[in-house]
């Protein structure tokens, strides 16, 4: 049940806020944060009094075992059900999504001030349907999810976005977000069915449920079309070069709230849902499409942070970065070692983190100075207050400094998959150049050079403080102590590597690669 | 074959519409009184459809001409239902009316009757009999405020290429008689088991262009969206609902029944005509700046998708047909309800241009978020009905696997989502809005707007409980006698 509520608090306090607003316009905010602080209360309580370390797969390599569970009867037709299941990789995404959402709430303190209830309403719901997402292990339900939070998104964006110039409306980059992610996700529909039918065939029965797909014989042409369906899906959203498409436009259209949920945890479901589902699906097709995957990896790495070096907009260069940074955890899944696998939520986690607090940078840069042109910027050290040292802190962290979380996840990625794929693996590393080029870039051009002005703007008050030394400390905390985190997703992603490499020799693989 | 008891039983939901309809004529002749006709019709359609349980323990029942089994009964509730939302919408609609009012709702009866003839025909009599009691009426419906010059056009347009498409139709029973010597369906199946001659394909290919023309369906589709401009927001919303579902249904009975249209080459017609339905309706929406011309655009193109499951005619096809008419029908209830309501009372022609609808949200909350589910739903987003609709499509095609159906229905739905979104982007921006036309303040309280909220509230609980709704049209589809 508590699951259940995991996902009803957002909703329900969803709709407390658009109601809320008729006492004034704190009412809604304070509504968002008092639910999102409850998500997070919660989600931290079973991180402390569940047990993560459970053995996944039970000594005949069958059963899935999670932590938490809950199951009822929905669609009885087709054997759907309501099925929510809690392991440690779903505890961390639900917690982070917690964190960002009381983020999300309190960077848009100032900045939402038309609508508030409405605007809450949609953050809340994004924020419910990612929940669901994470705990949804009947493959319907997590469909439902899936692209239920794309329409609350799309307002978000629509309505309460930045208009852009050239034509770069909001409300075009919305609609190109909404299109990309649902025609990709009508495929991953397609896919669905596909198995469900194939297993029909096979056992008689219809059922969406996770555990009973899993055992499903398919054929390897099937699976590997089935395989990609889940992929372009999950590829969109992550997003994967070719397909890539939306996410500078929505980042930049985005208001800060937006672009905290959208990088912070929205493209992290892409890659949650290839470690639950495309993954252990189809362990045979995932890994005979490993090198391609490995491939477009490296391709984003280079071509986000390529693009990201000749950037304008503060948060357009952010948003490259992004698919830089999703490059490097499209490697590690694929990798499928337990090393690389585990760095790759540590740089789900610190990428959450080390992303949203650029957004928020560039949020408040964007209050203080009416712009996101880093042309029109330029000499801000010393004119905004602390500001700059905490857009040097994040950037430190983004280009994988060592001491902060992302620097593990990197080096975890690339040590775990230098020994299948030394040649991807040193490819990648020359992303980490260009890494820290764009970074300098970013400070060079935003806070050194020559000025652009004398005047001095507002230092961060005590609401904006609070938000940047919870998420420095949080990446410090995690850059030097991540055995907690990793303790708990350790069980989780042991299965997906069990899985994964238990089908097919490694060894196969490797030398197609040398 | 004598009449019994239990056949007039069994008749009865039929039998109460038209007698409904005889109460209406004698009670104007005697005496106009607009409210009094509105109260007798929606009560004669709520006995009708409230018979219709009693028939349930009937059915299946068949006589000569008429066929009282679950599809029958499916699409009978649909249309009772379609009927008596347009009657509450055309009660607000038509409050302000200059001129005669009542005679409206004598059209809704007679057309009503019509379509559940229709529906449960399984002569070609009974089927031509309740396509023109259907058809006839509409053309008075449309032109019903013949003063606008729009709804002038629309009536006779639709008069005009009705008449030519029912001309084609009946070419085309007529060159089945010559074949086989039967009108039955039952007889006419017969008959054309083994290898159908030239003229009997090319019968039904005719009768395939007749009723094709009544839904709309690309080629014959032209009429739709200026029909839909042109009329009356009531008049357009039954001939969007009750009129398309009784056609699908007994198009539905025909495939079903009758092999000539399951294999060869009007079988690949027919596949190709459901992908172009999809792609031609939601490309030619993409321009629309009219939200009834979009509606009647995008209308066309959720027929392609229910086209998918005549094409495939087995395993899920039936059930699948079931659902997403039910979808189809409170989705297009919910969205040509709140136009209609926006239009109400009638005072010159609809509104229905885009920029009226300019930040509905602000002015009219309640109303935005009907509408808002009523597109989403047609956009298939989950949590609405439309979703679940979307969802057995797909599931069919899949399970035929027939890949350019689903590969249509996916190319569809992506293109589809361009104008949803951005009809509903526009129902919650505040720029300056020139606003002509508004909603009345109590439009919560009239019967058109419980109809529109109940509609939404069902989209809502059928898009994330939709259980019962499938246990139910499993059921009727137990007992169809195809």
């Amino acid at each position: 049940m508590t699951l259940l509520w995991l996902i009803l608090i957002p909703f329900i306090g969803g709709l407390l806020c658009w109601q809320g607003e008729r006492f004034g316009e704190q009412a809604p905010r304070w509504i968002a944060l008092g639910t999102m602080l409850m998500v997070l209360a919660i989600t931290l309580g079973l991180w402390f009094y569940g047990d993560y370390h459970l053995p996944s797969l039970d000594p005949q390599g069958e059963a899935v075992r999670w932590t938490m569970e809950w199951q009822v009867a929905w669609i009885p037709r087709f054997g759907i059900s309501i099925h929510l299941a809690l392991d440690g990789l779903s505890l961390v995404l639900i917690a982070l999504t917690g964190f960002l959402g009381i983020l999300a709430v309190l960077c848009s303190w100032h900045e939402i001030v038309h609508r508030v209830g409405f605007f809450h309403l949609n953050l809340l719901w994004i924020l419910g349907g990612v929940v669901g997402v994470f705990l949804a292990i009947d493959l319907f339900l997590f469909f439902f999810f899936w692209e239920m939070m794309l329409v609350p998104m799309y307002f978000l964006i629509a309505l309460w976005g930045h208009s852009g110039s050239k034509g770069r409306t909001r409300i075009r980059a919305a609609t190109k977000f909404f299109i990309y992610t649902q025609a990709s996700g009508l495929l991953m529909l397609v896919s669905i069915l596909g198995l469900v039918f194939a297993n029909l065939a096979h056992t008689g029965e219809y059922s969406f449920d996770y555990a009973t797909l899993m055992q499903t014989p398919l054929s390897d042409g099937l699976a590997m079309w089935l395989m990609l369906g889940f992929f372009i899906a999950f590829a969109v959203k992550l997003p994967v070069v070719p397909l890539h498409g939306w996410l500078p436009d929505a980042h930049a259209q985005a208001p800060t709230a937006g672009s905290v949920d959208l990088a912070g945890i929205l493209l992290k479901t892409a890659a949650y849902g290839m470690l639950r589902f495309a993954l252990p699906l189809f362990p045979e097709a995932s890994q005979a499409f490993a090198p391609v995957a490995m491939g477009l990896g490296l391709l984003g790495i280079y071509y986000g942070a390529l693009l990201a070096c000749g950037q304008q907009d503060l948060k357009r260069l952010i948003a490259y970065t992004s698919i830089s940074h999703m490059g490097f955890v499209l490697i590690g899944i694929y990798a499928g070692t337990e090393l690389a696998l585990q760095g790759v939520v540590m740089l789900m986690v610190a990428h959450a983190f080390s992303a949203a607090g650029l957004f928020i940078v560039s949020g408040q840069l964007y209050e203080r100075l009416h712009t996101r042109d880093m042309r029109e910027m330029g000499g801000l050290w010393g004119r905004l207050g602390s500001l700059p040292g905490f857009s040097l802190f994040f950037v430190a962290a983004s280009l994988g400094m060592p001491g902060t979380a992302n620097f593990l996840g990197e080096m975890m990625i690339l040590f775990g998959a230098f020994p299948l794929v030394p040649w991807v693996v040193v490819l990648a590393s020359g992303g980490l150049l260009l890494a820290a080029i764009y970074s300098l870039l970013l400070m060079q051009r935003v806070h050194f050079g020559p000025p652009q002005g004398k005047e001095h703007f507002a230092d961060l008050d005590r609401r904006e403080y609070l938000m940047m030394l919870t998420l420095t400390g949080l990446v410090l905390l995690f850059g030097l102590y991540p055995q907690p985190l990793l303790d708990t997703t350790g069980a989780a992603m042991l299965e997906v590597q069990q899985l994964f490499e238990g089908v097919a020799p490694l060894s196969s693989l490797a030398k197609g690669n040398q | 074959m004598m009449l019994t008891t239990t056949h007039l039983l069994a008749l009865m939901p039929i039998l109460l519409v038209c007698a409904t309809a005889l109460v209406v004529m004698l009670g104007i002749a005697w005496q106009r009184h607009h409210t009094a006709v509105a109260v007798v019709t929606v009560a004669g359609l709520s006995l009708a459809l409230l018979s219709l349980i009693a028939v349930w323990g009937l059915a299946p029942l068949a006589t000569p001409m008429l066929a009282i089994d679950g599809l029958s009964l499916f699409a009978a509730t649909l249309i009772l239902m379609a009927a008596l939302a347009c009657t509450a919408l055309g009660h607000a609609y038509l409050a302000h009316h200059q001129g005669p009012r009542e005679e409206f709702y004598l059209l809704l009866l007679c057309a009503t009757a019509g379509g559940m003839v229709l529906a449960a025909s399984t002569h070609l009599a009974t089927l031509f009999l309740g396509l023109e009691l259907l058809s006839m009426p509409l053309y008075g419906m449309l032109a019903y405020t013949y003063r606008e010059r729009r709804s002038l056009e629309a009536g006779i347009k639709y008069l005009v290429l009705s008449a030519a498409a029912t001309a084609t139709l009946l070419f085309g029973m007529a060159l089945l008689y010559a074949e086989t010597g039967r009108l039955d369906f039952a007889g006419l199946t017969a008959s054309l088991a083994g290898s159908p001659g030239v003229w009997s394909l090319a019968g039904a290919g005719l009768m395939l262009a007749g009723l094709g023309f009544k839904l709309s369906v690309v080629p014959f589709h032209l009429w739709t969206p200026d029909v839909y401009e042109g009329g009356p927001g009531p008049a357009a919303t039954f001939l969007a609902t009750a009129s398309k579902v009784a056609v699908f249904v007994v198009l539905l009975r025909l495939m079903l029944a009758a092999p000539v249209f399951g294999e060869g080459w009007l079988h690949g017609v027919l596949a190709v005509m459901a992908v172009l339905t999809m792609l031609v309706g939601n490309l030619l929406a993409l321009t629309q700046a009219n939200l009834k011309r979009l509606l009647g655009y995008s209308s066309i193109a959720h027929f392609g998708y229910l086209l998918t499951a005549l094409v495939i005619g087995e395993g899920l096809a039936v059930e699948a047909s079931g659902i997403y008419l039910v979808v189809y029908l409170c989705t297009t209830l919910a969205a040509f309800g709140v136009v209609t309501l926006v239009s109400s009372p009638y005072h010159g022609e609809d509104a229905a241009v885009l920029h009226h609808y300019r930040g509905l949200f602000w002015r009219r909350p309640y109303l935005t978020a009907v509408l808002t589910v009523a597109l989403l739903s047609l956009a298939g987003i989950p949590f609405t009905a439309g979703f679940i609709g979307k969802f057995y499509i797909i599931a069919l095609g899949v399970e035929a696997g027939r890949w350019w159906l689903v590969g249509g229905v996916i190319a569809g739905s992506a293109i589809g989502l361009f104008y949803y979104l951005r009809v509903m982007v526009t129902l919650y921006l505040t720029e300056a809005g020139m606003q002509r036309r508004d909603a009345p303040a109590n439009w919560g309280m009239s019967a058109g707007g419980i109809v529109v909220l109940g509609m939404a509230v069902l989209i809502v609980v059928l898009g994330i409980y939709p259980a019962p709704m499938i246990d139910w049209v499993q059921a009727l589809g137990m007992t169809a006698t195809g």
